[in-house]
């Protein structure tokens, strides 16, 4: 992977982090291709090779739908995203596309100022490189832990 | 009346109807442990896995009747076994795994093992070692085998007793519940995938909630704004006759108009929300009858949910007074195409942990359990379609939430109340 391969890999995890817990949520589905797969399972379901998402989406209008949904439909409490990453592994580079891993931990703040520790697991990312941009054409979101506290409203 | 409120232990209830409910069964760790004797190992029927988990002899798999910790196996007969997962000797839990094949189940502590009956099979060092030590000889192997639970299967499902009273699953759902069950689990179940969600709440709340018929097109706006679920839909609610298992189901009916819904000042009238990606909601009319919702529940945790395509089991396993687990199980057919399994894979945004139509049932629990902290001396009440708690042909009723009520009081205080 050249640097600015690399570059572009970051930057692309870094706004990624940043819009969801920024709040900035509406620019989210933009990093994702037209066509493309979010999914939000766990290590059991992974590793059985079943394929159920608590989110799960093929196109980048059903994370619009999400966005969406969690602005108008459904009622949570307010509640804020941290998330921690670390450095992005290379699994296999072709061409224009990128497979990568990394891991992750997001801490869940409530508006009653709760924390907890929400999530742990693994990003598995095929990333599609094109010119000076990087979007993710697919990205499995495996959760260590098959229990989601109360409900998963904003994604991970 | 109140001679048997009183002598059953529990909280007190106001009167001998189900339509006044007292906070105190929510927070009272006393009646947290009356309803483990009376419902959990009383004479009921709970779901512990699906058939289709335990697929050859030497499957077991572990699953809880309350907190109580269960395994079930098929044997080398291809039968179902289920016991407490503690070994005889000294309480351990016996399988550590979730589920896996054994020829027979050993203790790590002791080594102490048992064929897939459950019965004693083995014990370590029973003759000692070099003459010293071991059992004594009036110790009987029979004496010391796993505690056994009946179980029974019913479409697939697997239910366990510990109750010798428990009447044949079929008398125990009723005859329309065991037809609706029939109607969803009608042929081989494929598994999805599972989750599981943590409520901050008491079981006894969640299985209300999904009792609830009167909520769900109030609290949940996605149902409401795409015509998935009105009120002035057609559908109904049918509660058996000891008040604990209900069916709710709903069909689309474009004749009907929803001039009810604008007058009520109901936040979830947004017309103007539409989806960006409509492919979430093609469903397919799988089962010919245009029934787009089912929600189905079996006392004392059970349920079984068909909303369009998205076939989902959820078992309510409590875990404290406060506490409880609701354990996903997501569901299609083996004879589905590729097409088909897509369409459950989006249709399960719908229910869940981050369902669109659903995910406040995860919290609103917990909101009612802060909400009463402190004045659990007072009541809430269901009286929505009346103070009883019969099948009615509309939705906008409590009557299965008060036969939820009806079943537990019976159990509880061993008389049917006033429903």
């Amino acid at each position: 992977m050249n640097e600015q391969t690399r570059n572009l890999i970051e930057n692309l995890m870094a706004e990624y982090v940043s819009r969801i817990d920024n709040d900035d949520l509406e620019r989210w589905p933009d990093l994702f291709t037209d066509k493309c797969l979010y999914s939000v399972t766990n290590r059991e379901n992974h590793a059985q090779g079943y394929a159920h998402g608590a989110i799960w989406a093929n196109s980048k209008g059903m994370l619009k739908d999400r966005v969406s949904a969690l602005r108008e439909a459904n009622i949570y409490e307010e509640q804020v995203y941290r998330h921690i990453g670390d450095a992005v592994r290379l699994i296999t580079l072709d061409n224009d596309i990128v497979t990568v891993q990394s891991n992750f931990m997001v801490v869940r703040t409530m508006h009653t100022g709760d924390i907890h520790l929400f999530a742990t697991g693994m990003y598995l990312d095929r990333i599609r490189i094109q010119g000076d941009t990087a979007l993710f054409e697919e990205r499995i979101v495996v959760c260590d832990s098959q229990k989601i506290d109360t409900l998963l409203a904003i994604p991970l | 009346m109140t001679d048997i409120i009183a002598t059953s232990g529990g909280v007190k209830w106001p009167s001998d109807k189900v339509s006044t409910i007292p906070f105190q069964v929510y927070t009272d760790e006393n009646q947290y442990k009356i309803e483990n004797e009376r419902i959990f190992k009383g004479s009921t029927w709970n779901y512990l896995c699906l058939d289709a988990e335990l697929p050859e002899p030497g499957s077991f798999i572990v699953s809880r009747i309350g907190e109580t910790p269960i395994v079930i196996t098929r044997d080398e007969d291809g039968q179902l076994n289920g016991f407490v997962n503690r070994c005889a000797h000294r309480g351990s839990l016996l399988c550590l795994k979730h589920k896996g094949k054994a020829e027979n189940l050993t203790c790590v502590y002791h080594a102490w093992s048992y064929d897939l009956k459950g019965n004693l099979t083995g014990v370590a060092f029973q003759r000692g070692v070099k003459r010293q030590g071991g059992m004594p000889d009036q110790f009987k192997k029979e004496d010391y085998n796993l505690r056994k639970i009946h179980v029974t299967e019913f479409s697939g499902l697997v239910f366990g007793s510990f109750s010798d009273d428990a009447p044949d699953i079929e008398s125990y759902l009723g005859s329309e519940i065991a037809d609706r069950i029939r109607r969803v689990l009608n042929r081989p179940v494929r598994i999805l995938g599972h989750n599981t969600q943590v409520l901050n709440n008491n079981w006894k709340l969640y299985m209300e909630n999904t009792k609830d018929s009167y909520h769900a097109s109030i609290l949940h706006t996605f149902f409401t704004t795409f015509e998935l679920n009105r009120l002035n839909q057609k559908g109904g609610i049918i509660v058996d006759d000891s008040g604990g298992n209900h069916v709710s189901y709903s069909k689309i009916d474009p004749s009907l108009s929803n001039d009810d819904y604008g007058s009520q000042n109901i936040r979830s009238s947004k017309d103007e929300y539409r989806l960006e990606d409509p492919s979430l909601l093609d469903g397919v009319d799988e089962y010919g009858d245009g029934v787009t919702l089912q929600i189905l529940t079996v006392f004392p945790g059970l349920v079984l949910q068909q909303i369009q395509n998205a076939i989902a089991i959820r078992q309510i396993v409590p875990t404290g007074v406060e506490t409880t687990e609701l354990v996903w199980t997501y569901l299609g057919f083996q004879d589905d195409d590729e097409a088909m399994v897509e369409r459950r894979l989006k249709q399960a945004n719908l229910a869940g942990p981050a369902g669109f139509i659903s995910m406040e049932d995860g919290a609103v629990g917990n909101f009612v359990q802060r909400g009463i902290n402190g004045t659990e001396e007072d009541t809430s009440v269901v009286m929505m379609g009346g103070e009883t708690a019969e099948s009615q042909a509309f939705r906008a009723t409590e009557t299965s939430v008060r036969g939820f009520w009806k079943k537990y009081r019976t159990l509880i205080e061993g008389q049917v109340p006033n429903a």
